[in-house]
């Protein structure tokens, strides 16, 4: 029982929800409406699982001193300090939650961000060789559209931003298109298998099950 | 020779940092000041903002975090001066959980500096969890997500949103983002219920774009810092991406001499090992 009531709840709520796109009578209109609204809901619980579920990942961690338990106590410390200087002083700009924000955060985030452009040189200048015809096409594109996404290729010639252009309107398209066919046939497949059942990985383990 | 090459492969890493970061802090110090040039992607968001009429709606849902600030956020100032200017009544909001700092620094400071007043000219919505549920919610009436703005005051009580339901009281939408996200309000906004779409991207993912724009999904595309300075250039408040593009500049030919070396180099030594082989 304890699988086959979500399987039911999640098959009749998948039908229900596809016929009633079908229907603009004002009453399906209300009952859809209703459902975004519990959607957020559940969303918003899931959201708080989340946390809950990180916070005893790294309790067990520091509780058991596994490897690198510091870390996960600075996390733990993280997300109480955070969180309670949310609740206690609000979360308006100049409050303790938002300069935690503005003054840790987001330093924080950039830098890790920023650090990509170091590595990348390195690696581009470590690894990005003409080995093979299709390695050599790829160095190609790669050249052309860097130089084309800045100011210094349009000084080298007008002509480098325009097959930059082309590189992105027309291969790129090409393949971003197909890639996108296959993932909107792939979610298709993946939803009917869902509601019919016979996808469940998303029940997890229940009971032992 | 190949010895010398050979070591000049297996350089350390941190001289190639080194020249990195000379490479974007003398361009940031002494600005070489180099044209940007206007693309039709980005001309066409602009285009879709400024011939708006005075007083309509626009979303603006800047769903970046701080990571992506440096790119992101020049683009995001830009694009609010632009509406703010032109008199039109802005929405923002965001979709991502680390967004709402981001996003209501950017609102506050641009209505700041474009003198206009919270709740009659922009109302900040704040974070909303659940992506595609936020975005299909205000196609239907915006207060099933957002029943408050992120301060808490109710959206009856805010004179601006007063005779403000859902997107079809809405001119267009633009969403500003490091993710995936815009697909989804192509998705779901435009496909479902046909409001225009305009985007703003990190550099790394307007390629991921493209499609939406050959197909009219969107009705223009802004990508990475390079959009930014374009954008900027248009509106006339030349800021951080246009600054950053001589940087840019720099990096990116840096990183073209590096990969150009690096092959000779490879090339060379490979030549000459199979010779040695022979």
């Amino acid at each position: 029982m304890k699988r086959e009531l979500p399987l039911f709840i999640c098959a009749l709520m998948g039908i229900t929800m596809i016929i009633q796109y079908f229907i603009p009578h004002p009453y399906s209109i209300k009952f859809y409406q209703t459902v975004i609204g519990w959607f957020i809901i559940i969303m918003t619980f899931a959201f708080v699982l989340g946390i809950m579920s990180i916070a005893r990942v790294h309790w067990n961690k520091v509780s058991r001193k596994q490897k690198d338990w510091f870390y996960s106590l600075v996390a733990l410390i993280s997300l109480s300090v955070t969180l309670f200087v949310g609740f206690a002083f609000g979360i308006e700009r100049g409050k303790p939650f938002m300069l935690i924000f503005e003054y840790i955060q987001v330093p924080m985030e950039s830098t890790m961000f920023s650090l990509l452009a170091f590595y990348i040189a390195s690696a581009a200048f470590r690894t990005f060789r003409a080995r093979t015809f299709e390695a050599t096409l790829l160095l190609i594109a790669a050249v052309i559209v860097m130089l084309g996404r800045v100011p210094i290729g349009y000084m080298i010639s007008s002509k480098i931003p325009a097959i930059s252009g082309w590189i992105l309107d027309i291969p790129n398209l090409a393949a971003k298109r197909g890639i996108m066919i296959g993932v909107g046939l792939g979610s298709i497949s993946m939803g009917l298998k869902i509601i019919l059942g016979v996808e469940r990985s998303w029940l997890g383990t229940i009971g032992g099950e | 020779m190949k010895n010398l090459l050979d070591k000049f492969l297996k350089m350390d890493r941190r001289y190639i940092f080194f020249l990195v970061a000379l490479g974007v802090i003398i361009p940031l110090i002494v600005p070489i000041g180099l044209p940007v040039d206007i693309t039709k992607p980005v001309k066409d968001v602009y285009d879709a903002i400024d011939s708006l009429p005075e007083g309509s709606y626009v979303i603006i849902s800047l769903d970046y975090d701080p990571a992506t600030i440096p790119e992101l956020d020049p683009m995001a100032y830009a694009i609010l001066r632009h509406c703010f200017r032109k008199n039109l009544k802005v929405i923002t909001m965001t979709l991502l959980p680390a967004g709402p700092g981001v996003a209501e620094m950017a609102t506050k400071t641009c209505a700041k500096l474009e003198n206009k007043k919270y709740g009659e000219d922009y109302v900040f919505l704040g974070y909303k969890v659940g992506v595609s549920a936020v975005i299909l919610g205000i196609g239907e009436d915006i207060r099933i997500p957002f029943p408050q703005d992120y301060y808490g005051t109710s959206i009856d009580d805010l004179p601006m949103m007063k005779g403000y339901k859902n997107y079809d009281d809405t001119e267009i939408v633009i969403t500003i983002s490091g993710t995936n996200v815009p697909a989804s309000w192509v998705a779901y906004a435009h496909q479902r219920y046909h409001v225009n779409v305009a985007s703003g991207v990190t550099a790394v993912m307007a390629a991921d774009f493209y499609p939406y724009l050959q197909t009219g999904q969107m009705v223009g595309l802004i990508g990475g810092l390079k959009g930014a300075a374009e954008y900027e250039k248009l509106v006339g408040v030349p800021g951080k991406a246009f600054v950053g593009m001589d940087a840019q500049s720099i990096i990116h030919s840096l990183i073209i001499i590096l990969i150009i070396i690096g092959n000779i180099a490879y090339f060379i030594v490979r030549k000459s090992k199979k010779e040695g082989v022979g």
